[in-house]
């Protein structure tokens, strides 16, 4: 191979520095991979990595601080918003997110979720939304859609008797103190752009203290759904979609009428 | 000053840079008093009413991992739910400090003074092996001298201390001699003492990453290894009791924190009446004054230990004289405060 066209100014990408070389401990066509590199890109490229700290969460992305580059915490499950909120209040010239799931953010961790968002702290919260729980084996989430298969719902997830699918991102853009409230994908390259442009947009906010900014990104779980990749993000255009629709929910402090 | 609005001062003066709390009684007056205080005006201090005990003590790692020096305070049905977040805080090595204002239980109990957290406070309370540095504060001076030594202990140990006091200390009013204000860290101070805290990486050096996760079991032992070190140190230490008239003491009462105030009194009248007894007040908890415990266990003829619990740290007492003399009990539950002359009937009976 000619290795000799490998030149800086013949580079048209490379992977941040911000993103480790450590082994992505994400399954093959996850998601995880893609925000993770999308929120540090950001930080890299807005030169903000020695202000900013991360929250990681209890969920797939546990290991979160092996692969983002910056200074990293690690929260009992559910518990990133309340520990991003000493954070960012004893620091509050720093930039500090929570990096979350379905599991962490919408179940055991609502309370912190929605006080966080009421107090209007002025974090950036990544919501990773695959509508099962990945890690522990895919069993139902507070996400999980209805009729949908999980290792705790065999026979579908039956409303009835397991409750309704969560839209915790509606319900926090309702909330006096978040500011932006974004639900995005990053199973494509147009959503990709999409989802980095919102994130940008998070952080930039973040800098004017206006209160929580909030990004929901529905991904897969191929594993979790039992799927091959394509099928599993085919699956989410059909199904996840449709409940969960792509888009602002509220810009500047403003709920988006459609 | 109340115990409670000792300790909220204290906090001030020390040089805490935050404090997360929930109110409950009988401790509200600790976030009372911060408030009134208006601690950002005098050293910057962050104060923030949380919206549960778990939010408390989480945004406590947040902060301590941070590198700030952080605070909480509780009664006991609120250091419960606490007691996750303990446990994450022990495991990562956070300095941080608890209040734990006691009322009786189990569940809700009541609001009255207790001391039936001993367990929960010295012997772990979480998951996992790991120990707290327990201070017994028994008068409002000490209430507020222990809040200062509590934050330098846990930055000395990098290890979560904990004062356990209870609702009485923390309700009555006695008088205080406040120490002088000390400042909050700098960031040099911060950048030079904590140099694993995460407040940004620093430019050309490695990130830092604060975590109780180790998902490797040699690891894990590893790291489980190195806080058990650090806790044969502390035991080394950090040991502080006070004794009273125990040098020629036939029989010795073990009490802490308040027990130990009605004890003073039930010394006194023994003592009026010709028998020799003595005070053995533990002032850390954790660690257990295991040593003068033993010595004195073979010259005496028997001790007795005396809480505001069905009896807990009688267990220790025990362990500690290892056999070599009579360990009896007396203790009373629910908020009921013994009489000095209930204790010394007590220990009349328990060695007749």
């Amino acid at each position: 191979m000619n290795t000799e066209i490998i030149k800086p100014e013949n580079l048209v990408y490379k992977k941040t520095d911000l993103m480790t070389d450590n082994i992505l401990s994400y399954c093959p066509g996850c998601g995880h991979g893609t925000a993770h590199r999308l929120v540090m890109e950001v930080v890299d490229e807005m030169g903000i990595q020695g202000d900013t700290v991360g929250i990681a969460p209890v969920g797939c992305s546990v290991l979160a601080y092996e692969f983002m580059n910056v200074d990293m915490q690690e929260a009992a499950h559910g518990r990133a918003p309340a520990l991003a909120t000493a954070v960012k209040r004893l620091w509050p010239d720093k930039y500090v997110f929570t990096y979350q799931g379905d599991g962490d953010l919408a179940a055991i961790g609502t309370s912190e979720t929605i006080h966080v968002c009421n107090r209007g702290e002025n974090i950036i919260m990544i919501f990773i939304n695959n509508g099962i729980y990945g890690m522990t084996g895919g069993q139902m989430a507070p996400t999980t859609l209805p009729g949908m298969k999980s290792s705790t719902s065999p026979y579908g997830r039956d409303e009835k008797e397991m409750g309704h699918p969560l839209k915790m991102t509606e319900l926090v853009a309702q909330l006096p103190g978040t500011y932006y409230v974004t639900r995005q994908a990053v199973h494509k390259p147009g959503h990709v752009r999409k989802a980095k442009k919102a994130i940008r947009k998070a952080f930039e906010l973040s800098k004017q203290n206006v209160g929580v900014c909030f990004i929901e990104i529905v991904s897969n779980c191929n594993s979790g759904w039992k799927m091959r990749p394509n099928d599993a993000n085919q699956w989410m255009e059909d199904n996840m979609f449709p409940y969960y629709p792509l888009g602002d929910i509220k810009v500047d402090g403003q709920l988006v009428t459609k | 000053m109340k115990g409670n609005e000792a300790m909220a001062e204290a906090m001030i003066r020390a040089g805490f840079d935050g404090y997360f709390g929930y109110p409950i009684t009988p401790q509200s007056e600790v976030l009372e008093h911060l408030q009134a205080e208006k601690p950002m005006e005098r050293t910057g201090m962050v104060i923030l009413q949380a919206e549960s005990e778990v939010a408390s003590i989480n945004m406590l790692y947040g902060g301590a991992a941070s590198g700030k020096n952080v605070v909480t305070s509780s009664s006991s049905p609120g250091i419960s739910l606490m007691q996750e977040g303990i446990s994450y805080i022990a495991g990562a090595e956070l300095p941080c400090v608890i209040i734990n204002v006691q009322r009786g239980g189990p569940g809700l109990g009541d609001i009255q003074p207790a001391q039936s957290d001993y367990f929960q406070a010295v012997k772990g309370g979480g998951h996992g092996d790991y120990h707290l540095i327990v201070l017994a504060p028994a008068s409002v001076q000490e209430s507020s001298d222990f809040v200062k030594l509590a934050m330098e202990l846990a930055n000395k140990y990098r290890n979560p201390v904990m004062l356990l006091t209870d609702g009485a200390i923390g309700q009555m009013m006695e008088k205080v001699e406040l120490f002088p204000h000390q400042p909050r860290w700098t960031l040099d101070e911060i950048k030079e003492k904590k140099p694993w805290a995460t407040f940004g990486k620093p430019e050309g050096k490695d990130r830092r990453i604060i975590t109780s996760l180790f998902l490797q079991p040699e690891v894990l032992e590893d790291h489980n290894t190195h806080l058990q070190k650090k806790y044969r140190t502390i035991e080394e230490n950090e040991v502080r009791y006070e004794e009273i008239m125990c040098d020629d003491a036939e029989y010795i009462i073990v009490a802490y924190g308040l027990a130990s105030r009605i004890v003073q009194k039930s010394v006194q009248l023994l003592r009026e009446e010709g028998v020799k007894v003595g005070l053995l007040r533990p002032i850390t908890l954790y660690p257990f004054p295991v040593k003068p415990i033993r010595d004195y266990a073979e010259k005496i003829k028997g001790y007795l230990t005396v809480e505001l619990n069905a009896g807990q740290m009688v267990e220790d007492v025990k362990l500690s004289s290892e056999g070599k003399t009579k360990v009896a009990f007396y203790g009373r539950t629910g908020g009921m405060m013994p009489t000095p002359e209930e204790i010394t009937t007590a220990l009349k009976e328990s060695f007749k």
